[in-house]
């Protein structure tokens, strides 16, 4: 009751000082996740996520003079595109929402982007879609996702072998869509980087033995080779062929390779190699766990990236003093990075204020928020290296 | 030194590995070239009842690795061998006595026998996976290396390293061992010729006396013991899992018939042509050449035949053309 009050209170003083007050006071977000379908054990925590972040924004009474947020849930069912279409867009015309967290899964993100999303001209911003399709699609400014697209990975692999002087590697990947996914964008970025490829060759998992495709991979030579593979799998069995064959005794491991079996199977006789995979110390993720408390399990996947993109919308609108998409798509990529006042979590009534000042914010939040090329996360990696046969950090990036 | 270069090189990605697989296969490819020879079938259980010895081996190697009992820079799987072969013995024998003495005393026709033995492939693989899973298993012990790259570019001042791994070592001077006390039996013994007797010519053989139940049961003794050493030297040499045992299959066939099936001397010869065109179709000849021919004249491309992928495809194509314009095999087997 007492809460009630302040809020009351806080939000009649806030609406007396908003200048020619003509804002709606309550403004309506979507979320549309797909609450029926193969994640639907995921989405209760991602859109709980995405709701604390309004509560703490309506709670504060700073947006746009004190405007409440009021979330509307639809369902994407993850699968179905025409159900997800229909879903988004009863949100737009009969709920009137000014902006979307969602969708989940990339197939259906792509539909309500391309069929209601851009007619519409809504924002979006998906916590969960990965693939790296979205990255060029056509969406006028109003698509943005807080997790990084597959293709990311690569681009950072590039770069850390990059910044140790290694330019010329040859490649192999596990004859998959994520080990030809990975070895392609890696190799798009290393040589768009001025690296060479000598060879990008498949190898296929559960052989005894790899001696002939080693020695393909010797043949077209290189600094390192680049294992894009799976440690339980062939991946190990080409690196133990490359080591007793002498044909390459430093490597570079991507996620899939990066375990405690690695250790295990080679220990000191990999020493140097390098390799990253997906991770973050910010502290950000333990703030965001420290504010839900017990509500909900805020370890789940894609629950802290939920409450960056319900923020990310509030914050854009905040900075363009608007609720309307099209002022407020512009402000997005300004919020979420560099330079201005860093946010956590739990921060956002700060960053409100902040931005009504008329200062700058750099929104990190739960996972280290940090929008590169099309408004997609840079993601944070951790990055590697093998000392005394240990799989040690360098640093996280 | 260029010239030293390339040699080496080839040596090590190609001549090497062909030669310690050609050695298995060939051994491989003797178990089946026996019973085919003697007991006229082909034998698609092969591969399993090396998986079934290879098992054993692990176990009882296992069980001396945790007594502590160890063969210095050998291998402990070497001392763990004989029980491999008692029990892959015993096991063949058993096979023998429930199931083909049965379709023996029938005088079921072969392409029975084939099936009968596809039949014990199933329950052969079941058995292995029941006992010891599905996965990957690592025995090897002792020194990995006779010659590792990095002492061998030491030694010699050369670029390019020269690796020869024990198991490789192993696998060939067992390989000359075994071959060379199966030919001794097989010629100067008395149970060695009444085998081949048998096997040139069932009828005059049965006339002359011979007791058809003591070849048989010669020959599976025999292949049991095969069928354990190439099965262990392959998992020494590569790694243990079942089912690369059961894709064994297809290349150990190819040699026994390109060999000539029913022919030991074949088989021999078909494992070397197998493992050898396997590897040298699939390499990258890139490295060698850039050592071998003038600067201006060096290739881009990797001078690659074919990618790894059609590994298996080449064993297959060798198959179909020794089939097509020599069905008998090279050393003029059996017509199959």
């Amino acid at each position: 009751m007492k809460r009630l009050l302040m809020a009351t209170a806080a939000t009649a003083l806030a609406a007396g000082a908003a200048s020619a007050g003509s804002h709606s006071n309550e403004i309506k977000l979507g979320i549309i996740l797909g609450f029926t379908g193969p994640i639907e054990s995921l989405t209760p925590q991602m859109a709980a996520g995405a709701e604390l972040a309004m509560k703490e924004v309506s709670d504060s009474g700073a947006l746009l003079g004190g405007a409440t947020v009021t979330p509307v849930r639809a369902d994407s069912t993850c699968i179905d595109a025409g159900a997800a279409t229909a879903a988004a867009e009863r949100l737009i015309t009969g709920d009137g929402v000014k902006g979307i967290v969602g969708a989940d899964c990339s197939g259906v993100t792509g539909a309500i982007l391309s069929n209601v999303a851009v007619p519409n001209g809504v924002v979006m911003i998906s916590p969960s879609a990965t693939s790296p399709a979205l990255s060029t699609a056509e969406d006028n400014g109003l698509f943005f996702r807080t997790a990084p697209s597959d293709a990311r990975q690569g681009v950072v692999m590039a770069e850390i072998l990059l910044e140790q002087g290694i330019d010329e590697v040859a490649v192999t990947y596990t004859n998959n869509d994520y080990g030809k996914g990975l070895a392609d964008s890696f190799q798009a970025a290393f040589e768009e980087r001025g690296g060479k490829v000598t060879i990008n060759a498949a190898h296929e998992d559960g052989k005894a033995d790899y001696s002939a495709e080693v020695g393909a991979l010797a043949a077209a030579g290189g600094q390192r080779l680049v294992v894009a593979g799976y440690v339980d799998q062939g991946g190990s069995g080409i690196v133990r062929a490359a080591l007793d064959s002498g044909a390459f005794d430093s490597f570079h491991f991507p996620d899939g390779m990066i375990s405690a079996a690695l250790e295990e199977n080679f220990g000191t006789e990999i020493d140097g190699s390098t390799g990253q995979h997906p991770g973050t110390d910010s502290e950000g993720a333990a703030k965001f766990t420290e504010i839900v408390g017990g509500a909900f399990d805020a370890s789940s996947p894609f629950t802290p990236e939920s409450y960056d993109a319900a923020a990310l919308i509030m914050l854009a609108m905040q900075a363009a003093g608007s609720s309307d998409p099209a002022a407020y798509k512009g402000k997005v990529m300004e919020v979420a990075n560099a330079p201005g006042e860093p946010i956590l979590p739990g921060e956002l009534a700060k960053a409100l204020k902040l931005l009504a000042e008329g200062k700058d914010i750099d929104y990190v939040g739960a996972t280290a928020v940090e929008l590169i090329g099309p408004g997609e996360s840079a993601g944070n990696y951790r990055q590697i290296v093998i000392e005394g046969g240990k799989v040690t950090t360098v640093k996280y990036r | 030194m260029d010239l030293l270069n390339a040699i080496v090189a080839l040596a090590n990605f190609v001549i090497v590995p062909a030669i310690a697989y050609g050695s298995q296969l060939a051994l491989g490819a003797l178990g089946i070239t026996l019973v085919y020879g003697i007991l006229r079938f082909s034998n698609f259980a092969h591969g399993d009842t090396m998986a079934f010895g290879t098992m054993v081996t692990i176990l009882a190697t296992w069980w001396f690795q945790s007594l502590g009992i160890s063969l210095g820079v050998l291998p402990t799987a070497l001392l763990a061998l004989p029980f491999g072969i008692v029990a892959t013995v015993a096991l063949l024998l058993g096979t023998d006595r429930v199931v083909y003495r049965f379709y023996r005393r029938q005088k079921a026709a072969p392409v029975i026998f084939v099936m009968v033995s596809l039949g014990v492939m199933f329950i052969m693989n079941g058995l292995v996976r029941f006992v010891i899973g599905p996965d990957d298993q690592r025995f090897a012990d002792g020194a990995r290396f006779i010659v590792s790259a990095r002492e061998f570019k030491a030694m010699t001042g050369l670029r390019e390293g020269l690796a020869i791994k024990t198991s490789a070592g192993i696998t060939v001077i067992t390989a000359i061992i075994v071959v060379a006390l199966l030919f001794w039996f097989l010629n100067h013994t008395r149970t060695g010729k009444s085998m081949r007797a048998f096997s040139d010519n069932e009828d005059l053989a049965l006339l002359s006396g011979i007791n058809p139940e003591r070849v048989v049961l010669y020959t599976w003794m025999i292949v049991g013991a095969l069928a354990t050493i190439a099965g262990v030297l392959y998992g020494l040499d590569k790694s243990f899992k079942p089912f690369t045992y059961f894709q064994l299959l297809l290349p150990m066939f190819a040699s026994a018939i390109v060999g000539g099936l029913g022919s030991p001397v074949g088989a021999i010869a078909g494992g070397f042509v197998i493992a050898f065109s396997e590897v040298t179709v699939t390499y990258a000849w890139k490295k060698v050449l850039r050592y071998l021919l003038p600067e201006n004249l060096e290739p881009d491309g990797l001078v690659q035949l074919m990618s790894t992928d059609y590994k298996f495809a080449v064993s297959f194509a060798i198959l179909i053309i020794v089939l097509l314009f020599r069905p008998t095999g090279l050393f003029r087997g059996k017509a199959v």
